[in-house]
């Protein structure tokens, strides 16, 4: 292309031209996403073919039909736009694009071009036709192979469908609304023992009825067909084919059609044969005693529980059996023996047991149970009661040998509804030890008296390490007082419990308990530690009271405890007072018949310098030759000595005692506390027969830490 | 019951299709009758639709084009309708023969041809899914087969949201979307409105003929449509008439027609 053609009035300027009257004119008719010059581009080609097919020596038509089709290919689809096409062409091809030297006359160019553009129109209405027809076979086709695919998902929907309903691990099955089985799967078929002949398919489901059907069940089926009821579950069980029970969890759903109106019944069905079974068997190993067949603990506690929820005046009554040595019976003939001891009371128990509403369990070891909620249980378990033990009295024959066992029974009767089984049962278990430590072989009737201080006393026992470690005890200080000037030489550390419901209770309340459950172990080490910084602290603050000693208890069995030396001079070290300023007290009676093993920590406490005093003395019958082994330098009189001393006149006798047992111990080197001094004559009296110190009311009560102290001070300046 | 996710709906072609009215309105011949008869009546009401129709077209063709020299290379067109002529895979892989793009449309026959157009291109697919269950659209093999989720994408949600009705939470399906799409990804969207159209109450006339279809006709305001955008900072110029977003040739020579409507492009941050 020339300079001079691309120029505005050259050839291929006027060419330019011609495309943008044309893009101009065409693109408003077009639906094409380009932009109008976009479009513009897309024409010159064709402008340029028209030129040239206008300066051809003959005229192609084929030319103008090209750019007809061409027109349909850059979507100028509308007719409209061919209409504009050729008004344009028409208008402006020859004025543009006639080449300056073309010879021909003017008329023979109009007539050129108007047979392009016939050749335009029909190259247009061809592309078009054949584009549009192809257009509608496509979305045919795609409409075709929509639907296509749409029964394709369809039916590997069905197949997925037929896949769950023949491979289900649970029977399905389904029915009209008249009961007639249409179509179930094989693993319903199996549960009913299957095979040919044996078809279930068609069958009606009224023909399923078994005795054990739960009540409930055809009313719901009935409930569900009249449409009523969209679903129910059941239990419920079916003959198989060969007679044989099946059980199932049976699950029926109603399915309605597009208009919500009942059409079929689907019946989902579980196997649980074994498993109901197992349960039975589980049930039973788990209600009932091995050994004994009886019913066991658990069992028992159903009943009591049914017996106590009864109400409305109904009463029970309960006979709690415990053998009497049986446990010697079990050492000496050995278990085998025992247990077929056990199997044959229990046998007869059972047999004492047999009107309506009684019943026998064996709770464990050798404690029966018999039951009883008949309609007069006052007499009805007296009665019981009576011939269990009559029933026992009867020799037991095993191994050859007659053995006569004993038992003691604790009766708890009464009406339902108030009490918990648990209740109850702690009732009868503590009216049997009554039995039994009564002598056994008898029975006893519960007293809620005795029960409330037995409970009580368990209460105390279970709250004790709590306790402890809540902080809940206290130690009150009692002074102890030299008798020859008054003046205070110590204190006994008393330890109170301020319990949160009972208040402040005394040693005697709890340290029985705290020594049977051990606890007595840290709770005397507390004491230990809180009485022994005690001692410290006056020692601190009131050094010029002259030195004070603490009394500590020490239990029978903090005594045997290995760690008693270790534990007392860790504290004693550690809070830094000398071990002459600390008493041990320990009992006589836990002194009495002890060998030297006991007596060793003991003895090294004495050799650091720790007194030990000997408690309760003249209670525990001991050999006083014995008190020369014992590493003890004080004796404590027991109150019993100073009470007979509180009578008018003074029984001489009294006194002679406690001259003698004054003089035996200061003959041993021993020093003498009396204890429970409450009289100004008691305390001279004991002055004149020797005793050193003295404790009790006339003195001080036991009290806080504070007391003492204003006491030692009074005394100290007084 | 619902239906089962694998069974799909029912090819109904007796009931006009707004994808094929689309079609129809471009000029294009893969309609029916009834679509047709569907779109001459809409038009009575709104002659112009074929225009917007074509500004619609033309807005996503220079928005694409933006994506494409954003660095852009997976692109997810949902509401793809029927491909006609300046498909987004032609613009795009003209521009990067490895670009991918994933058509979603809900019409089966619409995807039906769509798959027959696309076939031999690897870097291009299409599925039936609705817009409405993004999470079939995201979990479906074309996507997670062409597009890396890792990496931006353009959305493009053209000539769509406004057959969605804001029962069917149209703001939480592109949320979800948004979420799905890692930072940088494009949101390319158009949506008809009241707003701008030349006879407001005959624009009425045209949302009932919409009632027809299987897709009423949504019109939304400028603000709700604003809120399409959340989490995304528009590109400029933000959200406007179709023929004001980065124009090539000077809108006041565009039809009134196609100043219906919004369109705008965010990008997610």
């Amino acid at each position: 292309m020339t300079e001079k053609s691309a120029a505005p009035d050259g050839p291929e300027g006027r060419l330019r031209r011609f495309a943008t009257i044309w893009s101009r004119a065409v693109f408003p008719a077009t639906a094409t996403s380009l932009s109008r010059a976009e479009l513009e581009q897309q024409l010159v080609p064709l402008a340029r073919r028209l030129r040239d097919a206008l300066a051809a020596r003959a005229l192609d038509a084929a030319e103008g039909q090209a750019v007809g089709a061409a027109l349909v290919g850059t979507h100028c689809t509308d007719p409209e736009a061919l209409s504009r096409t050729l008004d344009v062409v028409d208008a402006y091809l020859v004025l543009y694009c006639a080449q300056e030297d073309d010879r021909r006359s003017k008329d023979e160019l109009r007539s050129r071009c108007s047979r392009l553009q016939h050749a335009v129109a029909a190259g247009f209405a061809q592309a078009l036709k054949e584009r549009t027809l192809a257009e509608q076979e496509a979305i045919s086709r795609a409409a075709l192979d929509a639907r296509h695919a749409v029964a394709e998902a369809l039916h590997a929907s069905e197949a997925r469908f037929r896949a769950v309903f023949e491979g289900a691990a649970i029977g399905i099955g389904i029915a009209d609304l008249d009961g007639t089985v249409l179509q179930v799967n094989d693993t319903l078929t199996r549960m009913f023992g299957g095979g040919f002949g044996q078809q279930i398919r068609g069958r009606n489901i009224s023909e399923w009825t078994h005795p054990d059907d739960a009540p409930q069940v055809w009313r719901l089926y009935e409930e569900l067909v009249r449409g009523e009821r969209e679903e129910y579950r059941v239990e419920k069980p079916y003959y198989r084919h060969d007679g044989t029970v099946l059980w199932t969890n049976l699950t029926v759903s109603l399915l309605r059609d597009a208009e919500g109106r009942p059409q079929y019944q689907l019946a989902l069905m579980e196997d649980t044969t074994e498993r109901r079974l197992l349960n039975l068997r589980l049930r039973y190993e788990a209600t009932h005693d091995a050994l004994t067949g009886l019913p066991n603990r658990t069992l028992f506690f159903e009943r009591l529980e049914k017996a106590l929820a009864a109400g409305d005046g109904r009463r029970f009554g309960l006979c709690y059996l415990d053998l009497d040595g049986f446990k010697a019976i079990n050492d000496s003939l050995g278990h085998a023996a025992g247990d077929r001891l056990l199997v044959e009371v229990a046998d007869r128990l059972q047999s004492c047991a047999t009107a309506p509403g009684e019943m026998v369990a064996r709770l464990g070891g050798d404690e029966f149970v018999a039951l009883t909620t008949g309609t007069d249980t006052e007499r009805e378990v007296d009665e019981l009661a009576g011939r269990i033990l009559s029933m026992l009295a009867i020799p037991i024959r095993i191994e050859g040998r007659e053995i006569t066992v004993r038992g003691s029974i604790g009766i708890v009767e009464g009406p339902a509804g108030e009490r918990s089984p648990a209740e109850v049962l702690r009732s009868a278990d503590i009216t049997m030890y009554r039995a039994k430590s009564a002598g056994g072989n008898r029975f006893e009737l519960a007293d809620p008296e005795v029960d409330a201080r037995t409970i009580t006393r368990h209460g105390l026992t279970t709250a004790l390490p709590a306790a402890l470690a809540r902080g809940e005890f206290f130690i009150e200080y009692q002074p102890l007082v030299h008798l020859a000037d008054g003046s205070v030489s110590g204190a006994e550390a008393l330890v109170r419990w301020t319990h949160p419901q009972h208040g402040v209770l005394g040693p005697d309340r709890f340290i029985p308990l705290a020594e049977h459950t051990g606890l007595i172990v840290p709770l005397g080490r507390w004491v230990l530690e809180e009485a022994v910084r005690q001692a410290r602290d006056w020692q601190q603050r009131h050094a010029d009271a002259g030195p004070l000693r603490i009394n500590v208890n020490l239990s029978p069995v903090q005594l045997h405890h290995p760690h008693l030396v270790a534990d007392t001079v860790e504290i004693l070290e550690r809070v830094g007072l000398e071990p002459g300023a600390l008493c041990l007290e320990v009992t006589e009676s836990a002194l009495i018949g002890a060998d030297d093993d006991l007596l060793k920590p003991l003895r090294r406490l004495a050799d650091m310098g720790v007194d030990i005093a000997l408690d309760d003395f003249g209670t525990g019958y001991s050999n006083l030759a014995n008190l020369r082994r014992l590493p003890v330098s004080v004796l404590k009189l027991d109150r019993s000595f100073t009470q007979g001393m509180q009578r008018y006149p003074v029984d001489p006798v009294d006194l002679k005692i406690v001259e003698g047992v004054v003089s035996l111990a200061h003959s041993l080197d021993l020093s003498v506390t009396v204890e429970g001094v409450e009289t100004g004559a008691q305390a001279e009296q004991l002055r004149e027969l020797g005793c050193d110190t003295a404790q009790g009311w006339y003195y001080a009560r036991p009290g806080p830490p504070d007391r003492l102290h204003t006491l030692a001070l009074v005394d100290a300046t007084g | 019951m619902d239906r089962p996710a694998w069974a799909p709906p029912g090819i109904d072609i007796s009931k006009p299709s707004v994808s094929r009215m689309y079609d129809f309105y471009l000029g294009g011949s893969h309609n029916f009758e009834v679509d047709r008869e569907a779109a001459r009546k809409a038009m009575e009401f709104m002659p112009g639709l074929p225009k917007i129709m074509q500004a619609n077209r033309a807005f996503m063709r220079r928005a694409v084009r933006f994506a494409v020299e954003s660095g852009i290379t997976q692109f997810l067109d949902i509401g793809s309708g029927i491909p006609t002529f300046g498909n987004v895979h032609e613009v795009v892989q003209k521009a990067n023969p490895r670009a991918k793009v994933v058509y979603v449309d809900h019409d089966p026959v619409a995807v039906e041809h769509s798959k027959v157009v696309l076939d031999g291109n690897d870097g291009a697919a299409a599925l039936a899914a609705d817009l409405r269950n993004p999470q079939e659209i995201l979990n479906s093999p074309e996507v997670k087969g062409l597009l890396d989720l890792e990496q931006p994408v353009a959305l493009l949600l053209v000539a769509i949201l406004h057959f969605v009705e804001d029962t069917d939470d149209p703001y939480t399906a592109v949320a979800e979307l948004r979420d799905a799409l890692a930072p940088g990804s494009l949101l390319v969207l158009t949506h008809a409105s009241y707003d701008g159209v030349p006879a407001r109450e005959e624009a009425a006339g045209t949302v009932g003929v919409y009632e027809k279809t299987r897709n009423p006709l949504v019109m939304r305001t400028r603000d709700e449509i604003a809120r399409f955008f959340e989490g995304y900072d528009m590109v400029e110029p933000g959200l406007v008439q179709m023929p004001h977003w980065r124009p090539e040739t000077p809108p006041e020579q565009e039809d009134p027609f196609t100043f219906s409507g919004y369109a705008g492009v965010g990008r997610s941050a």
